[in-house]
């Protein structure tokens, strides 16, 4: 199965994560990973969601099906900046310590806290890279670890602005679109 | 109208505003409040007591299907509201413009387990179009007006309004003025002009072109423009169980049903086509058999108002989005050269002859009808009664459960008129019939409703029998072809499963002194001389009648499409 990344952007109502994960998961959808949070207009939310399937046409539409669902984007092939971020804590005894670091400077990662035999490191990038970095902090022993999940962005001026909407009249009452149309 | 009112009192308000006369449901703790101020207004708001949630959900579905206007039911919280879940997912599944209106315990008790407390919009997310828990009063008036536009725009379905009691009994002073802000709900009715005319090129290049009408030209009231395309271009039409009634039965170019119980040369038909053209179908596969099979040679233009459906189960040439009415009377603005036209409508008509031609051949395998020994009495020896007395007497509404018996209503009654065949066709629920023709008997006084089930389905909802003696309502007259088991059941246990009748014979109450019991005339006919009577006597009672027709017990419907093979594969006797 192919894996798709939409960028959906949503009204900020309770439940509507619910609606949309719930729909996911009824049409037998497979989410590898979800992003879901604030944009830069109120009232908008932005979920990144990373899905396998061989129709993800019928995916969008479905996401489209639900009332609080603005726009559906299928970005898998665009030109994007797509980051994770993991933390992960290390059993370190400190005689490793020096490793660690320089293993950490290497990939950009950032240590937010050391104790006496741990550390916690803070990760941040693409997919591919956070799995690398993981990969190589494994054999050192990892105690506890947490990945957020994928979001995306195209790059260049195009993309998916909540504010492009309020621009093309996500107010517009349509009400009166409708009731001009069933007649 | 600066005066405080309840939040009760605002729900009643909002409703009568947006258009609602008509609801059907049971009273309970959390919804009181508004059985409490529904009493000032029941000169505008006619509630309707059912006897069971279920039966009062189906009744607003017969009322809304039959009318096109919204159905509205009404359930307290917990149980009351659980009960309604089969009826909203089967408006969920046959469109059906519905507002469920919930009670809800108190917020300050909501998520802590209180007495009667469930989770009714979690439970109904996905088998409503979009519903609301209401914990403000001055959240009811728009949500009621929201919720009702958006259970009758676009493609209508279900939507469910929960309101806590606390909202219902709380004041304010309503604002009824809000405007709709649906951003993300912009349903596309106009069809795009490109997409017709490229529709409308593929189908001028065929030679054998079929047109199939479902339940979307029913919801669009597209059968005057239906009938307007089909005979600008001679094109054959064929009707889905939900399109029965939007193209006459008797016109020259009606073809009839498709898929797994339709007509032999219907299935035939398409299956040689080499044109398509879906309005309001959404490819069910009781439509399609094994979809991969379906219409091999033809190119498929698809119109439906609902975008997901389009490619759904079908792959499609031509996707056309928008309402049906709208996109019927655009096509027919099209002004392709008349040469065209005239060819077209030769080459259609030469083809019609042909399936004209495999419908002569395969007509005579219909066993049963028109045969001339009727002491044995088969089904349908009941509906070519019921069909002529329909016929004859005119203004009549076919309300059918689900089974055998509503596979042979929808292959032996004429079907005339848009919205006078009433099913559950997605969900397939049984127990439909009875409490949805309550709901169409209100909504239409005039007209006789038949209630055509078995005594399976019967059983399920059958309390709702004495709503129709509370209320007054002499209009509903019942047909049970009792056969004494679960029957589309045992046909299939019997074509496919060696005979084994395992949970399918069905001991039966006496269903006639259960008519009395009700209030109701009841009437048992037994053998096939009897029909005629019983069908006079029944129309002659000023007041509900059952009938109690005990047909041949091991009938089977035929044509049949075994599942999941191609409709071309029909099992005929």
């Amino acid at each position: 199965m192919k894996t798709h990344i939409l960028v959906v952007l949503m009204q900020d109502h309770p439940g509507v994560l619910n609606r949309a994960v719930s729909m996911f998961r009824r049409r037998g959808y497979n989410i590898a990973s979800l992003a879901v949070g604030h944009t830069e207009t109120a009232g908008i939310s932005r979920m990144t969601v990373v899905v396998e399937s061989d129709h993800v046409e019928q995916v969008v539409k479905q996401l489209y099906r639900l009332v609080e669902v603005l726009k559906v984007s299928d970005v898998t092939d665009d030109p994007t900046v797509e980051r994770e971020m993991a933390l992960v804590k290390l059993h370190v005894p400190s005689q490793q310590r020096a490793e660690i670091v320089a293993l950490a400077e290497v990939f950009g990662a950032k240590i937010v806290d050391v104790s006496v035999t741990a550390m916690v490191i803070e990760m941040t990038g693409g997919p591919a890279k956070v799995d690398n970095f993981i990969d190589m902090v494994r054999p050192f022993g990892i105690k506890e670890m947490m990945r957020t999940g994928r979001i995306a962005m195209v790059r260049g001026a195009r993309g998916h602005s909540g504010a492009d909407l309020v621009d093309t009249g996500w107010q517009n009452d349509v009400a009166g679109a409708a009731s001009a149309a069933a007649q | 109208m600066s005066d405080k009112r309840t939040g009760a009192q605002i729900l009643c308000e909002a409703l009568i505003q947006n258009g609602v006369d008509t609801m059907f449901g049971l009273p309970g703790g959390a919804i009181m409040p508004f059985y409490h101020a529904m009493w000032e207004y029941r000169s505008e708001l006619r509630h309707i007591l059912c006897r069971h949630e279920q039966g009062a959900g189906h009744a607003a579905e017969g009322f809304a299907r039959s009318t096109g206007r919204i159905g509205v039911c009404i359930g307290t919280s917990g149980p009351g509201t659980t009960n309604l879940v089969t009826p909203i997912a089967d408006a969920w599944m046959d469109s059906t413009p519905m507002l469920a209106i919930c009670g809800q315990v108190s917020s300050a008790v909501l998520g802590k387990d209180a007495f009667q407390e469930t989770d009714i919009t979690g439970i109904t997310m996905p088998i409503t179009k979009h519903n609301y828990l209401i914990k403000r009063v001055e959240d009811i008036a728009y949500a009621v007006k929201e919720a009702i536009f958006i259970a009758t725009t676009g493609r209508p379905g279900p939507v469910l309004v929960d309101i806590t009691k606390d909202a219902l009994q709380a004041s304010v002073v309503p604002d009824y003025s809000k405007k709709i802000f649906l951003p993300g709900y912009r349903p596309t009715y106009q069809g795009s002009k490109k997409q017709i005319k490229a529709a409308l090129e593929l189908m001028l290049q065929s030679k054998k072109p079929v047109m199939m009408i479902g339940n979307g030209v029913m919801m669009a009231n597209a059968s005057d423009e239906v009938m307007a395309f089909a005979e600008r271009y001679q094109i054959p039409v064929i009707t889905t169980l939900h399109g029965l009634g939007a193209f006459p039965q008797d016109h020259p170019l009606s073809l009839g049903m498709p898929g797994m119980h339709g007509w032999v040369h219907v299935n035939r038909a398409i299956q040689e086509s080499d044109f398509l053209l879906n309005i309001g179908g959404r490819f069910d596969d009781r439509v399609t058999g094994k979809a991969s099979t379906f219409a091999p040679n033809a190119s498929i233009v698809h119109v439906d108002i609902d975008p997901s459906e389009i490619g759904k189960n079908v792959e499609v040439d031509v996707p056309i989005v928008g309402d049906a009415k709208l996109v019927l009377l655009s096509m027919l603005e099209e002004e392709p050269e008349e040469a065209k036209v005239t060819q077209f409508q030769q080459v259609a008509a030469e083809w019609l002859v042909y399936v004209r031609e495999l419908q002569a051949k395969h007509q005579h395998k219909q066993q049963y009808l028109n045969r001339p020994d009727t002491s044995v009495m088969m089904p349908h020896d009941v509906y070519a009664v019921l069909t002529k007395e329909m016929n004859e007497r005119g203004n009549y509404r076919v309300v059918t459960d689900v089974g055998q018996h509503q596979m042979w209503a929808a292959q032996l009654i004429d079907w005339y008129r848009p919205r006078t065949h009433i099913t559950s066709g997605g969900a397939g629920t049984m127990g439909f019939a009875m409490p949805a023709a309550l709901g169409v008997a209100v909504a239409h006084p005039e007209d006789t409703v038949w209630v055509v089930c078995g005594d399976g389905g019967f059983q399920m909802t059958n309390q709702e029998m004495i709503v129709v003696v509370q209320e007054n309502i002499k209009n509903i007259k019942i047909a049970i072809i009792n056969n004494g088991f679960l029957g589309m059941v045992r046909q299939w246990q019997e074509l496919f499963e060696g005979k084994r009748y395992s949970g399918t014979p069905l001991t039966s109450p006496n269903f006639q002194k259960l008519a009395e019991a009700y209030g109701w005339t009841g009437i048992t006919v037994e053998s096939g001389d009897q029909i005629d009577a019983a069908v006079q006597q029944a129309y002659a009672t000023d007041g509900p009648v059952l009938i109690d027709f005990r047909v041949e017990r091991e009938v089977n419907v035929f044509p049949m499409v075994p599942q999941n093979k191609s409709i071309g594969e029909m099992i005929t006797e």
